[in-house]
């Protein structure tokens, strides 16, 4: 199912080579505490990437960056052409082009299926109703729960709950999309049905930031696994060279303990 | 002994029977909750015992042996109430000193009270979007039809009394204290200093004070925020001290509410790109209110029950115009009568409040429908 052209903005706006996401000599700290490190990425439009790390490595923060949940101290954040400043207008812009899921779902539980769904489209975008829950069931059948639409978030597993989000978020049309962690609050036989669906979304072209422990996955959809420590960027590999071939010591340590099991 | 086996035989299974009589129905119910031992069937016969004795007394008293006709207190002649005042006072007690032959309009106003509530507490109502526009218009109506205006007579609002004046201080109070309540637990958040100065200030500054306090100063007060020349009425005058003091208690019953919503639902709002203001009312207060709703009404309830304090400063609401009755030497020695009256009234409406408060509850749970 799916393709790539329910997302054209991503497939076409951008041009080659230039990057979506750039970020230049990143620093950040909770007070005395400096939890990002002299960060320097840049992605590229349908790049998929995985992160991973130990916690307390700063993963989580620095895709919280991207969307400005997180402020940062130093350096330049640069999405879509548009610099993270203080400017809330900038930041509008970057919030509407960057979908994010969470570790713990966080729908709205006063609010139907649908209504999570429709809810930014109609008051963000100014999509009329009418179009925004055609194309919000559009999502639920892409994520396979449109028969849940009319029930409220309490009623789902964990499980439907994070596909439920993963279409809400698709529902703003974004180019990117943030994943922090989007498994780890899920049961084990509930994390597959929300990885298949990071996959789909994957093979159709959308650029994403994935925080994860699931090497699975980073070796099946990953262009890039990035490792993180102690708020640095210790090794940036294909997943092929980082699985079979890490360089650095630390993520040679990671990785036993991680695939050890 | 014989050769029988020791357990019977039998090669069909027996036909399904009714459960036995104890223990279905009534009598099954009744015993294994009220009579199962003979502990329980103690307390049982003792506390049966008592609420016969109490609800017996209790009719006796008000309706067996009571006097109901009768132009003064010596009408009464038996051991039971004496309700031989009621049709003579009832008129003060709901109306006040109203002119009586105006006291067509509160009625009015009081009817139309219904349908301008209605779209606001019910789901479903017919034609409910013309009815929240008449909603709104609804005070300025009430205003004109109690005082006076577009060819009605003018009657001056110190003739407002008795349980007019109740509801209608309690509701102005009701309507006005949520929504000044939710702008001050916002603004008690506020990242703005001044915002956030002025909120605690005056939810402090006003909770810190009995309501009892705040309507005796309140002729000083309020001209100090107003522009000179502008007398204050003083039913309005109660109106916003009552309101200003709800207020405050309601801040702090909403913030309670704020306060548990998780963080990671005000990210999820801010990642979608919902402003500020978008968040609060689509996303944040929705559900901080709905856990509010126990404060909420308690603190309505509170706030009605305090519109008795008016008395202070010189107004009739219904329990002054029942102490002045009981004061009364016609009918001297009749305040349990009175002030049983006044208790009912002030009963059934705090009770309606607290049943519509479990009412809506049920309504917004959205995990288990």
């Amino acid at each position: 199912m799916s393709n790539a052209d329910t997302n054209p903005d991503a497939a076409t706006g951008a041009e080659p080579g230039v990057p979506i996401i750039e970020i230049k000599g990143l620093n950040k700290w909770f007070g005395p505490f400096h939890v990002l490190r002299d960060i320097n990425l840049s992605i590229a439009p349908r790049e998929r990437i995985v992160i991973c790390g130990p916690s307390g490595s700063g993963k989580s923060t620095l895709i919280r960056c991207i969307n400005r949940l997180e402020e940062h101290q130093q350096g330049r954040i640069i999405v879509d052409n548009i610099e993270l400043t203080n400017d809330l207008k900038g930041i509008d812009a970057i919030r509407r082009e960057v979908g994010m899921v969470f570790q713990s779902f966080n729908l709205f539980p006063h609010l139907t299926v649908l209504e999570n769904c429709t809810l930014a489209p109609i008051w963000v975008r100014k999509t009329p109703k009418v179009e925004a829950e055609a194309f919000a069931m559009e999502l639920l059948e892409r994520v396979k729960i449109p028969e849940q639409a009319g029930k409220y978030p309490g009623q789902l597993s964990g499980g439907q709950q994070q596909r439920v989000a993963i279409a809400r978020s698709l529902c703003m049309r974004p180019n990117i999309m943030l994943f922090d962690e989007p498994t780890s609050a899920l049961d084990p036989e509930m994390i597959k049905e929300v990885l298949d669906v990071m996959v789909d979304l994957a093979e159709s072209g959308m650029t994403m930031l994935v925080v994860t422990h699931e090497m699975g996955f980073a070796s099946q959809v990953a262009d890039q696994v990035i490792f993180m420590d102690e708020g640095q960027i210790v090794e940036r590999n294909t997943p092929d060279e980082f699985f079979n071939n890490p360089q650095s010591d630390r993520t040679k340590m990671f990785l036993s303990q991680i695939l050890s099991h | 002994m014989t050769d029988q086996p020791f357990h019977r035989q039998q090669s069909e299974l027996l036909p399904q029977q009714p459960a036995p009589a104890t223990t279905v129905g009534i009598v099954g119910w009744l015993r294994t909750n009220l009579f199962s031992g003979w502990f329980n069937t103690v307390v049982t016969l003792i506390v049966l015992y008592l609420v016969w004795f109490v609800l017996t007394s209790i009719v006796d008293w008000a309706i067996i042996n009571a006097h109901v006709s009768g132009t003064d207190r010596f009408a009464c002649t038996s051991d039971g109430a004496c309700w031989a005042w009621f049709d003579q006072r009832i008129h003060q007690f709901l109306y006040g000193f109203y002119p009586s032959d105006e006291t067509w309009r509160i009625n009015i106003a009081f009817v139309l009270l219904f349908p301008a509530l209605a779209p606001w507490m019910f789901e479903n109502v017919p034609g409910a979007r013309y009815l929240r526009w008449f909603s709104l218009a609804y005070p300025i109506i009430a205003t004109i039809l109690l005082t006076g205006g577009l060819g009605l007579s003018v009657v001056d609002t110190d003739r407002l009394g008795g349980f007019t004046l109740n509801l209608t201080v309690g509701l102005a109070g009701i309507v006005l204290s949520l929504p000044f309540g939710i702008v001050l637990a916002l603004g008690r958040q506020s990242r703005l200093p001044v915002i956030r100065i002025f909120s605690i200030g005056f939810i402090e500054a006003v909770r810190g004070v009995p309501l009892i306090t705040l309507l005796f100063v309140s002729n000083i007060i309020l001209p100090i925020f107003l522009p000179p020349n502008v007398a204050l009425d003083t039913v309005v005058r109660v109106i916003v001290m009552v309101t200003a003091f709800a207020s405050a208690y309601m801040a702090e019953v909403i913030r309670g509410g704020l306060q548990a919503i998780p963080r990671g639902q005000y990210e999820a709002a801010q990642a979608m790109g919902l402003s500020y203001w978008q968040m609060m009312r689509l996303i944040v207060l929705p559900q901080a209110l709905k856990i509010s709703i126990p404060g909420i009404v308690n603190t309505f309830i509170g706030l009605f029950k305090d519109t008795t304090l008016v008395i202070v400063i010189g107004l009739f609401d219904i329990l002054g115009i029942a102490n002045s009755m009981v004061a009364n030497p016609d009918w001297l020695g009749l305040s349990t009568e009175t002030y049983v009256v006044v208790a009912l009234f002030f009963f059934s409406v705090c009770f309606s409040m607290s049943r519509y408060s479990i009412h809506l509850e049920r309504k917004l749970d959205t995990t288990t429908r």
